[in-house]
């Protein structure tokens, strides 16, 4: 990583193994290790498969910056019932699509499984995830992260932690 | 077995004594039998909340719903009347709408494809010489309930005797009129809405609304997040000018903020600082009593309003409980915002929905949490009632007659399980 720079072509390679890396940190809930990953942008949880104007629609999650450092706190403060402890989770990312390139950026398509386990009980969930990942002198950063969930609009169960 | 032999529920049984004024029985959370009956003598007979007719504004529009644990179609007819129809062929039963909410001309059935028109009247029958002379489209239109609406709110009953619905509203209509003051000028519409599934009886989430005591325990980690300017705004247990009043017909009111009752008053105040960044926004387009105006209807009303036995006005949206089985509840938290109004207005009002309320959000999964443990909690002890005495015995009179208690007194839970109780009997 130590010799990229802004305009440095992300290979699939390099890209897969950053979203592996962001699936193990997210499934250890160690948020400070996940804040760092991104470079300004949203996290948004979008309601409906058609929405891309999230500003002007209600979402599950649109965090900016702040906020994603608010829910990060909330999660590992200790102060939320939901959150302490958490429901544990394990989940695979897979089907990488790359649907756009440029030099130092790329936008990646993934399916998320992600299993969680709390009070002896299972519940699963599916999305397509949009990530968009530039090249920095830091090495790869999320500008961008859509997590689009299956049944959406549909009636969910309350989620302690980050997709 | 037979099915001559098959097991009924207790005839006419009552219920009404695990009610016991400052309790309640443990298995009003956990027997089913009980969760039936419900079904039958309150959801099947009282008004229901269904839907905002901002959801259907257009001639042909539909959105589907629940009675009770029974699908319904909202839909509004060519001439604009609204219907509430239940979402079952007259034929073999198959549903005939699947689509959320949409717009169209008639609902198809898609087992034997009879049409239906938007009234639920029967139009169309495949092949109808299959039928003897003496069939009639008349008798099989769908089923449809009694409609009545408040302020924008569609309430349907099964009850074709119910009372009319302003009566039934009674006390609660006043504190309608105040929250739909949200509008700031413009009709209320709604913005979209977050669902989910909480493993607990539907009484667990109606108990809630009106439960000042959680707040600060509960939503620890959500006054973490906010400014200190908004952390104030919600540290109503420790002010003492709330108070809950119990406004008849098992309806409550929860005011936790009473200098936020009517958004129409103090309108000179100075603007909060975390809306100042809106108002200057509006200024571009709004006179500067507007901007007062729409910047204090964007942050919401002060009070939670709880309409028995499935609806709250709840601060800036709406809550609604839908009964699945005895053990579990669907809950809609349902977004509000300005019918035509500024699009940064309405923004604002979603941001701030998004943080507490939903799945996901600083708020809703450590109530969802509370609420699973009450129900896992019951399974223990079922001998020992569920305590709602919190304020008995220091309860005074409202300035409008009405029994009253502190913020964070029980009296709105009475006031439910009373009703609950008349119902039950
Ligand atoms: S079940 Fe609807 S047409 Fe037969
Ligand atoms: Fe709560």
């Amino acid at each position: 990583m130590k010799d990229m720079t802004t305009d440095s072509k992300i290979t699939l390679d390099a890209a897969v193994q950053f979203l592996w890396m962001e699936a193990d940190i997210l499934d250890r809930n160690d948020f400070d290790a996940w804040l760092p990953l991104w470079h300004g942008g949203h996290y948004i949880i979008p309601i409906g498969d058609d929405v891309t104007d999230f500003a002007n629609n209600l979402n599950i999650a649109y965090d900016d910056a702040d906020m994603r450092k608010a829910r990060a706190a909330r999660l590992s403060g200790g102060f939320s019932i939901s959150a302490a402890p958490p429901a544990r989770t394990v989940r695979t990312v897979s089907r990488f699509v790359i649907t756009e390139e440029a030099p130092g950026a790329i936008t990646i398509r993934s399916a998320l499984h992600v299993v969680e386990d709390k009070f002896g009980r299972q519940r699963m969930f599916a999305a397509n995830v949009e990530h968009k990942l530039i090249a920095t002198e830091n090495g790869i950063r999320i500008t961008q992260k859509v997590v689009r969930l299956l049944n959406s609009d549909g009636m969910l169960t309350s989620i302690s932690y980050l997709f | 077995m037979t099915l001559d032999h098959f097991p009924q529920g207790p005839q006419d049984a009552s219920y009404a004594p695990l009610v016991k004024g400052d309790r309640v029985a443990t298995p009003m959370y956990e027997d089913p039998a009980i969760f039936d009956v419900e079904m039958e003598k309150i959801f099947g007979k009282t008004w229901v909340w269904v839907g905002h007719e901002s959801e259907v504004p257009d001639k042909g529009n539909f959105k589907l719903s629940v009675v009770g644990t029974q699908p319904v179609i909202i839909s509004r007819d060519r001439k604009g009347a609204l219907h509430v129809l239940v979402n079952r062929c007259r034929h073999r039963a198959a549903t005939v709408c699947e689509i959320k909410k949409g717009k169209t001309s008639s609902f198809q059935c898609p087992y034997h494809g009879w049409g239906y028109a938007l009234d639920g009247s029967l139009r169309g029958v495949p092949y109808t010489e299959g039928y003897n002379t003496d069939f009639d489209k008349k008798d099989y239109g769908l089923k449809k309930l009694k409609v009545e609406t408040y302020q924008g709110m569609i309430f349907a009953s099964f009850n074709m005797d119910v009372e009319p619905l302003e009566d039934f509203l009674g006390n609660a209509k006043l504190w309608i009129d105040l929250f739909m003051k949200q509008g700031g000028g413009f009709p209320v519409k709604t913005l979209g809405e977050h669902q989910f599934k909480v493993p607990m009886n539907w009484k667990i989430q109606l108990e809630n609304t009106t439960d000042a005591y959680h707040f600060p325990v509960v939503h620890k980690s959500f006054m973490q997040s906010l400014d200190g300017e908004a952390t104030q705004q919600f540290s109503f247990l420790e002010d003492d000018d709330g108070w809950v009043e119990d406004l008849g017909n098992g309806h409550s009111v929860m005011v936790m903020m009473p200098e936020l009752n009517d958004l129409d008053d103090n309108l000179d105040a100075p603007i909060p600082e975390r809306f100042e960044a809106l108002a200057e926004t509006l200024r571009a387009d709004y006179d500067e009593a507007q901007v007062r105006r729409i910047v204090r209807a964007v942050g919401g009303c002060g009070f939670n309003l709880n309409l028995f036995p499935n609806a709250a006005c709840s601060l800036s949206f709406f809550r609604i409980l839908r009964p699945v089985s005895v053990q579990e509840t669907e809950i809609r938290h349902i977004a509000l915002g300005m019918d035509g109004g500024p699009e940064a207005a309405n923004q604002m009002r979603m941001r701030l929905h998004e943080h507490f309320q939903g799945p996901m959000g600083f708020g809703s999964p450590d109530d969802a949490e509370v609420w699973e443990r009450v129900q896992r909690g019951s399974a223990g002890a079922g001998d020992l009632d569920v305590m709602v005495n919190r304020g008995v015995g220091l309860e005074d009179t409202s300035p409008n007659g009405l029994p009253k208690g502190d913020i964070s007194a029980e009296t709105g839970m009475r006031a439910a399980y009373r009703k609950w109780q008349e119902m039950m009997a």
